[in-house]
C-alpha cells in the first residue's frame, strides 16, 4: 500500500484506526488514574502504526494473536470499542464478560484469537491456527504479534521451527519497542535486527520502519501474499517505541527523558497526517473530522462499559469448563 | 452377550484413534515420532501408513510447541490429539497446558473452546529412571479448566478417548506405559463412556479401595487373595480424576466403613489426598470404622536400580498388607 496507491478514504481509515488506539488507551489511563479502573495494564501508545498497517492487509476470515500490550492489534482487527472498554472495566458485558481483563481481550467470531498475558504465549497458538487453515484446505492466514521480549522465550524457537517446517500460513510480526520491560533489546540480542534470526528457520525476515504505517502494510501485505499462496511463513521486525511505562509499576530508570522525547518526535499519528497533508491526500479538515468522529467513538464506549453489569459468581464459575455434550453421536457413528 | 476379542491396551488406543480419523475429519494425531517409528512405545504403529503424513504428523522435539498448536487448532475447529512421548516432558509444555489451554474458554468469557486432546505414558517398570518414570496427574488434576483421564485397561483407554475427543474442553490422557502390551477383553461394540464417570471394578463389603491407571490391575489382583483370607474388597476405579465421582466413592465408603487409596505416585501432595478430603468432608464420613489410609509411591524420584524402583511403588502384595490391617486392626 505505497501512499502514490492511498485514497482518501484508504488514509481516513489508517487515520481513524491509528486514533482508535491512541484515543482508547488515553480514556483507559485517564479511568485508571481517576480510580475507575483497577488492575494493571499496558499501554502501547507511540505503536500504534504497527497493528494498524498490518491488520489493514487482512480479509475476513483471517486471525490474528497478540500479546499482553494488545489493545492496538485488537482495535486494528476490528474490535468493538464498547465490548472491548466495557472488559476493561471488568463488567459483564465486556468482551470476556469482565474474566479476562486488559490481557485477555479476544474477539474469536472474527478472528481475534487473544490477548496472552504469558509472553511467548500466543506465538505456538499461531502456529496452531495456521496449521488448521492449512488443513481445513482454507486461504486463512494468521498474523502473529509478539514483542521483542518474547524472542528469548523457547516459546518463539519452537512455533517459528514448526510453522517454517509446515510452510504454515502465518506472519510472524515482531513489534521491537526497544525494551523487554527494562531490557534493552540491543543489550538481549547480539545481532543488528531481529530479523537476521530468520534465516536460521529458513524463512524471509525483513525489518521495517514500526512508526510508518505505510511501509508496515506494505511489508505485511507481502508475507501476507507469501502465506495465502502456501509459502510459507515470514518474520517481520517492526521497529517502533513504547512511550509510555510497561505497566502500572514502572518508573522509568532504565530510559531517558531524553530518548522518550526524542520518539514522541516520530509519533506515528503526527507523521502519517504531515505526509497525508503534503502530498494532498487529506485535508486538514478531514483530520479534524476524523479525531471528533473517534472521541465520539470513544465517549461512547466509555459510558456503555461503565453501565454495564457485574459479573456474577454463579455466572463465573458455571464459565470454568463448556458445557460437555449429552451424547458421543460425532465420533461414535458408524462405529464398528 | 456383547462379542469380546483380546486385544491389548495400546491396539484399543490405535484403533480408537484410526475410527476417530475415520469418522471425523478434524481428528488428527500430532507427536514425536509418531509417524514412520510408530510411537516410542508402538501405540501409532501403521497409523502413518493408512492416514498418511498430514493427519499423523510427526514434530520436532517441541513439546511447548506442538501443545502450543494443538491449542490453536482446537479453537479454529480441529480436534488435535497431540501425543507427549512421555509424561516427564509435560514438564517442558506446562504453559501452553496450564496457562493457555485450561484457561482459554474461561479468560475469553466463553468465545473459544479449546477441544484438545493430549496423550501420554506414565509410570515406572521400565527402568528408565527419574525423568522418564514418574506419574505426575495431580499436577494437572489441581488445574480448574482441565479435564484427566487415566484409563487402567485397554476398553477404557479406547472408550474414553472418545468421550476425549467429543469434549470441548481440554483433556489429558495419562496412559501407562507397563499396561501398553497388556491384553485385555475388549468388547466389538466398545461401550460409550463418560468423562466423570467412575466404575466399581470389583464389589465388596469389607473395605474399598480406590486406586487409579495400573494400581487398579494390582487392586484388583489384591482383592481375589484378599477374598481367599475372607476379606471382601470393593474397588473402585475413578476412570477420570477430573471430574472425579465423588458420589460412586462415598456410597462405597458408606456401605464398607473402611477406605484404602492407592496410586503410583509420590504420597506428599498427591491426588489420593484429595479423595481422602473427599471422603472424611463428605457424607461418608460418620460410617468410617477407621482412618482413611493412602497407600502411595514412596516420596522419592524413581531409581534404576530394578529392586529399588519396584520398592518404590506400591505392589499387589503391598495392597494386600496394607488391606489385611486396616480391616483385621479396625
Amino acid at each position: 500500500m505505497a501512499s502514490d496507491t492511498l485514497d482518501k478514504a484508504q488514509a481516513g481509515d489508517l487515520l481513524r484506526t491509528m486514533w482508535r488506539i491512541r484515543l482508547f488507551e488515553e480514556a483507559v489511563e485517564d479511568l485508571y488514574g481517576r480510580g475507575m479502573m483497577h488492575g494493571t495494564m499496558h499501554l502501547s501508545i507511540g505503536q500504534e502504526a504497527v497493528p494498524t498497517g498490518a491488520c489493514v492487509t487482512l480479509r475476513e476470515g483471517d486471525q490474528i494473536t497478540s500479546t499482553h500490550r494488545g489493545h492496538g492489534h485488537a482495535i486494528a482487527k476490528g474490535a468493538d470499542l464498547g465490548l472491548a472498554m466495557a472488559e476493561l472495566l471488568a463488567r459483564e458485558n465486556g468482551y470476556c464478560k469482565g474474566r479476562g481483563g486488559s490481557m485477555h481481550i479476544a474477539d474469536v467470531a472474527t478472528g481475534n484469537l487473544g490477548a496472552n498475558g504469558i509472553v511467548g504465549g500466543g506465538l505456538p497458538i499461531a502456529a496452531g491456527a495456521g496449521l488448521s487453515n492449512k488443513m481445513r484446505g482454507t486461504d486463512q492466514v494468521c498474523l502473529c504479534f509478539h514483542g521483542d521480549g518474547s524472542v528469548g522465550e523457547g516459546a518463539w524457537h519452537e512455533a517459528l521451527t514448526l510453522a517454517s517446517m509446515w510452510d504454515l500460513p502465518v506472519v510472524f510480526i515482531c513489534e521491537n519497542n526497544k525494551y523487554g520491560m527494562s531490557m534493552p533489546s540491543e543489550k538481549a540480542f547480539k545481532v543488528d535486527f531481529l530479523s537476521e534470526k530468520a534465516a536460521a528457520y529458513g524463512m524471509p525476515g525483513e525489518t521495517v520502519d514500526g512508526n510508518d504505517v505505510e511501509a508496515v502494510a506494505e511489508v505485511v501485505q507481502r508475507a501476507v501474499d507469501r502465506a495465502r499462496a502456501g509459502e510459507g511463513p515470514t518474520f517481520i521486525e517492526a521497529l517502533t517505541y513504547r512511550w509510555r511505562g510497561h505497566s502500572k509499576s514502572d518508573k522509568n530508570l532504565y530510559r531517558s527523558k531524553e530518548e522518550i522525547a526524542e520518539w514522541k518526535e516520530r509519533c506515528p499519528i503526527a507523521r502519517f497526517c504531515h505526509k497525508m497533508l503534503e502530498e494532498g491526500v487529506l485535508e486538514q479538515a478531514d483530520i479534524n473530522q476524523a479525531q471528533v468522529d473517534v472521541r465520539t467513538e470513544i465517549r461512547a464506549a466509555v459510558v456503555f462499559g461503565t453501565q454495564g453489569a457485574e459479573p456474577t459468581v454463579e455466572a463465573m464459575l458455571a464459565g470454568v469448563y463448556a458445557p460437555s455434550p449429552v451424547d458421543y453421536q460425532d465420533i461414535l457413528k458408524g462405529l464398528n | 452377550m456383547t462379542d469380546m476379542r483380546t486385544m491389548t491396551y495400546s491396539e484399543a488406543i490405535r484403533e480408537a484413534m484410526a475410527t476417530a480419523m475415520t469418522n471425523d475429519d478434524r481428528v488428527f494425531l500430532m507427536g514425536e515420532d509418531v509417524g514412520i517409528y510408530g510411537g516410542a512405545f508402538g501405540v501409532e504403529n501403521d497409523l502413518i501408513n493408512r492416514f498418511g503424513p498430514e493427519r499423523v504428523r510427526d514434530s520436532t522435539i517441541s513439546e511447548l510447541g506442538i501443545v502450543g498448536m494443538g491449542v490453536g487448532a482446537a479453537i479454529t475447529g480441529m480436534r488435535p490429539i497431540v501425543e507427549i512421548q512421555f509424561s516427564d516432558f509435560t514438564a517442558q509444555a506446562m504453559d501452553q497446558i496450564v496457562n493457555q489451554a485450561a484457561k482459554l474458554h474461561f479468560m475469553v468469557g466463553g468465545q473459544a473452546n479449546v477441544p484438545l486432546v493430549i496423550r501420554t505414558p506414565a509410570g515406572s517398570g521400565t527402568g528408565a529412571a527419574a525423568q522418564h518414570s514418574q506419574s505426575l496427574e495431580a499436577w494437572f488434576a489441581h488445574i480448574p479448566g482441565l479435564k484427566v483421564v487415566m484409563p487402567s485397561n485397554a476398553t477404557d483407554a479406547a472408550a474414553l478417548l472418545f468421550a476425549a475427543l467429543e469434549d470441548p474442553n481440554p483433556v489429558i490422557i495419562i496412559e501407562h506405559k507397563l499396561l501398553y502390551k497388556q491384553s485385555f477383553q475388549v468388547p466389538v461394540k466398545i461401550p460409550k463412556a463418560r468423562l466423570g464417570e467412575g466404575r466399581i471394578e470389583v464389589e465388596g463389603t469389607d473395605l474399598t479401595i480406590v486406586a487409579t491407571s495400573i494400581e487398579v490391575r494390582r487392586a484388583i489382583e489384591a482383592a481375589e487373595q484378599l477374598a481367599a483370607e475372607g476379606i471382601s474388597a470393593e474397588v473402585i476405579d475413578p476412570r477420570t480424576i477430573r471430574p472425579l465421582d465423588t458420589r460412586l466413592i462415598l456410597d462405597s465408603v458408606k456401605k464398607t466403613g473402611r477406605a484404602l487409596l492407592v496410586q503410583e505416585a509420590a504420597k506428599f501432595g498427591g491426588y489420593m489426598a484429595e479423595v481422602s478430603a473427599t471422603i472424611t468432608e463428605g457424607d461418608a464420613f460418620g460410617y468410617l470404622q477407621a482412618p482413611v489410609r493412602r497407600l502411595c509411591g514412596l516420596d522419592t524420584p524413581i531409581p534404576y536400580n530394578p529392586r529399588l524402583e519396584r520398592a518404590s511403588v506400591p505392589q499387589v502384595e503391598d495392597i494386600v498388607r496394607e488391606a489385611t490391617a486396616l480391616v483385621r486392626e479396625w
